[in-house]
């Protein structure tokens, strides 16, 4: 093309993303169109990808496309494949793409829209997606090493040990945290029960088609699967209508959080090939059939944004969650703008695949581009809800009261008019006795997805469509769920190890259940306080997930500024250093509010002395005053872990300071482990097409 | 537009793991070709190699929040 005619399309491309972010941010009237939304999101990461990813790419890091990569050196046809960019990009998109980009921005929309909307698209692109790019380079450089052993080779012991335990304490949040978002979605609801059980032995039958009847043949088993998955939620239906067959599915959320336990338990012993190999197949077909589906149904239908742009709750009095603008909706949408779990996709497991170096910005900073525009997907089906619904569905019992009229009238009176008839008529249109005090996001979610995908599909199939957006959630948060357990088992087995060397062996059954029982129990015992807590528990559960992840991205991001800083590069090493203080600042803030905020909607000492006087005084109902000790505890050990964060985080950035200055004045450090140069000897078309 | 299909359909099998044994024979027929020593050696059954492919790639952290 023409070079004045290239520059002139990407000044066309920078005015029309401008436009389109300023009008989103300026306007204030009723009416403002979803088409905006992606028009903005699509501008700035064709900008961002064109200048800022490729800057970084050939400038900072300089990626060299004549090198060998790990793949190619240790090429074993096995883990180490050079692969195809676009599938290496696929399964690096399907590795990071999990339920926390749907949640965090759904929580987050309490705000209004344009709070989270602007985080997400100038987190991911500064941010996000820098840490995910030079992660896997600086992972590629070294043999496709693991974040926590270039935490250890580069900057010391310390920064290796705070990756293994920050990787550890965000798998046990977030476990809990998803294990309660998908409860309240099952919560007395037989459709929605039924659909998320029948997940369990429709994976075990494609299991066991893989694996026995058909071997390795991985689409016919998948195709029989997702079949089966949509016959599930069809089948629910009738479930919910069958008098006695819907009390075997209507349950308490008590009940329901104990037998995800013994899921969980239960999926970490069982081999993988049974559960969590064939699981993992339909949540990934599951997602990305439905996340184009919804792109596509948004462009189509181009519905209207009814939640303003600000709402009054940024001065910290919020319903779904406690805590001003800044620096909670930062805490709360971490995956979609940055996600320190990323890291550890981007060390290890994708670099054993890259074919060539090159490829690098469109894996690392593209992947992280397209989660992005998930979490503004799931922010627009959000705030297509009249925000009087949004509220009523999100809004925790303990915040708005348990009866129905009582929380109409407090959310009416916040200027989000909503009505019983309303809510009851939304309710029985998705299949649903309540839609009240649904919260975690995936209820709120699903109604959003149902009356967009409804709109473009069919009115009349709105029931269905909820409840597949309900499976579609509940199917890869068991996949995280049951995934991540195994993890902490193999963490909490190689921790073992070092005490008693028979403890590390992953097949001695003694040590698998024994390690099992004890990473269920952590989660568990998040899980079992979140359920009886009155105000809902994600208000407590996800800020503190929030901050754990951020604490893990602040990890990477040091590594990756301390390689830089080493490598000489010290003039570019505010691309991860700014970040980084970005982080650092929002999550200390974070946790220092709730440490020591006086409101007990926000501080934990705060809030547990508050319950420990009502209770000495005997102001609480019995109900209440029966969990409240166990209540007060957990607020104090949420206090405590989240000050344990913090002081981790802080020693780390400290460590990776000292190594930035030795390596500035020129003292001794910690060698760059670096491989050696090999030119790369794959005739390109061999490999990349 | 043939051509477009057959080269999706063939991402979509490598994207699932679909065609991993046949990608094994080759990679082992290739390793195998010029090396004398290792002519005894056969490859793996479907059923054997799919086992350990199955087993291997679920060491470690694979999926993400």
């Amino acid at each position: 093309m023409d070079k004045t005619l290239k520059a002139g399309l990407w000044v066309l491309i920078a005015i029309i993303g401008a436009a389109a972010v300023g009008g989103i941010a300026i306007n204030r009237g009723e009416n403002i169109n979803a088409l905006w939304f992606i028009v903005a999101a699509l501008c700035i990461y064709s900008i961002a990808y064109r200048f800022y990813a490729a800057w970084i790419a050939a400038t900072v890091l300089a990626v060299d496309s004549t090198r060998a990569t790990p793949a190619e050196r240790l090429d074993n046809g096995r883990d180490f494949i050079p692969t195809h960019k676009w599938i290496v990009f696929g399964h690096h998109f399907a590795a990071i793409a999990g339920p926390g980009p749907l949640v965090g921005p759904t929580l987050a929309a309490q705000f209004g829209y344009l709070p989270g909307t602007l985080w997400i698209l100038f987190g991911a692109v500064l941010g996000g997606c820098v840490q995910d790019m030079v992660t896997l380079f600086l992972s590629t450089r070294r043999d496709a090493k693991s974040l926590g052993q270039m935490a250890k080779d580069e900057l010391g012991p310390l920064g290796g040990t705070a990756a293994l335990i920050a990787t550890f304490s965000i798998m046990i949040i977030l476990i809990a945290v998803l294990g309660l978002i998908v409860v309240n979605a099952m919560k007395h609801s037989p459709w929605a029960t039924f659909t998320v059980s029948a997940t369990i032995p429709i994976a075990m039958i494609v299991g066991i088609y893989m694996r026995y009847l058909r071997p390795g043949q991985v689409l016919e088993a998948s195709a029989l699967g997702v079949t089966l998955l949509l016959m599930s939620v069809v089948g629910g239906r009738f479930v919910a209508e069958h008098e006695t067959l819907r009390l075997l599915f209507d349950h308490e959320g008590l009940m329901l959080a104990w037998s995800i336990m013994a899921y969980g338990l239960t999926a970490a012993i069982l081999p993988v090939w049974l559960l969590l190999a064939p699981r993992d197949y339909l949540s990934t077909y599951m997602k990305i059939g439905t996340i184009t589906l919804l792109a596509i149904a948004i462009i189509f239908i181009q519905p209207n944004i009814k939640m303003p742009a600000l709402t009054q709750f940024i001065d910290g009095s919020g319903p779904v969650f406690g805590g001003k603008l800044f620096p909670f909706v930062f805490i709360t949408i971490a995956c979609g703008a940055i996600s320190g779990f990323h890291s550890l996709i981007s060390s290890g497991t994708t670099p054993k695949l890259l074919s060539n170096e090159r490829d690098i910005c469109m894996i690392g900073y593209g992947g992280m581009l397209l989660e992005s525009f998930v979490a503004i997907m799931a922010m627009i089906a959000a705030t297509v809800l009249d925000p009087g619904v949004y509220f009523a569905i999100n809004s925790s019992a303990g915040a708005v009261g348990s009866i129905a009229l009582d929380a109409v009238t407090k959310i009416t009176a916040w200027g989000y008019p909503v009505t019983v008839e309303q809510m009851q008529s939304l309710a029985t249109k998705m299949g649903e006795t309540t839609l009240f005090a649904r919260t975690g996001g995936a209820p709120s979610l699903a109604v959003g997805m149902a009356s967009i995908l409804g709109k473009a599909f069919g009115d009349h199939l709105l029931a269905l469509w909820y409840h597949f957006a309900i499976m579609f959630e509940a199917i890869f948060i068991l996949t995280t769920l049951d995934a991540g357990t195994r993890v902490g088992r193999f963490m909490l087995q190689d921790m073992l190890g070092n005490i008693w060397p028979k403890m590390a062996e992953t097949s001695w059954t003694p040590s698998v259940i024994l390690t099992s029982s004890m990473v269920v129990s952590g989660w568990g015992y998040f899980l079992y306080i979140g359920v009886i807590d009155p105000n809902g528990g994600v208000n407590i559960l996800w800020p503190l997930f929030g901050i754990a992840n951020q604490m893990l991205a602040a990890i990477a991001l040091s590594i990756g500024t301390g390689i830089l800083v080493k490598s000489g590069k010290l003039k570019y090493a505010g691309i991860t250093a700014l970040p980084l203080a970005w982080l650092v600042t929002i999550t200390s803030t974070a946790a220092w509010q709730k440490i020591t905020s006086p409101d007990i909607r926000i501080g934990f000492f705060s809030a547990a002395n508050d319950l420990a006087e009502k209770l000495a005084s005997g102001m609480l109902p019995p109900a209440k005053a029966s969990i409240a000790p166990q209540l007060i505890f957990n607020l104090h050990l949420d206090a405590w872990i989240t000050l344990f964060f913090v002081s981790l985080l802080w020693l780390i950035i400290i460590d990776m300071l000292r190594v930035c200055w030795r390596s500035i004045t020129g003292k001794p450090v910690l060698p760059l482990t670096e491989s050696n140069h090999i030119p790369s000897s794959l005739v390109d078309d061999w490999v990349r097409d | 537009m043939r051509l477009n299909l057959r080269t999706i359909w063939k991402m979509i099998r490598e994207l699932s793991g679909d065609d991993a044994y046949e990608r094994y024979l080759k990679n082992f027929h290739k390793l195998h070709a010029h090396d004398e020593q290792h002519a005894c050696d056969t490859p793996l059954s479907k059923a054997e190699f799919f086992k350990q492919w199955q087993d291997e790639k679920w060491q470690g952290i694979k999926r993400c929040c």
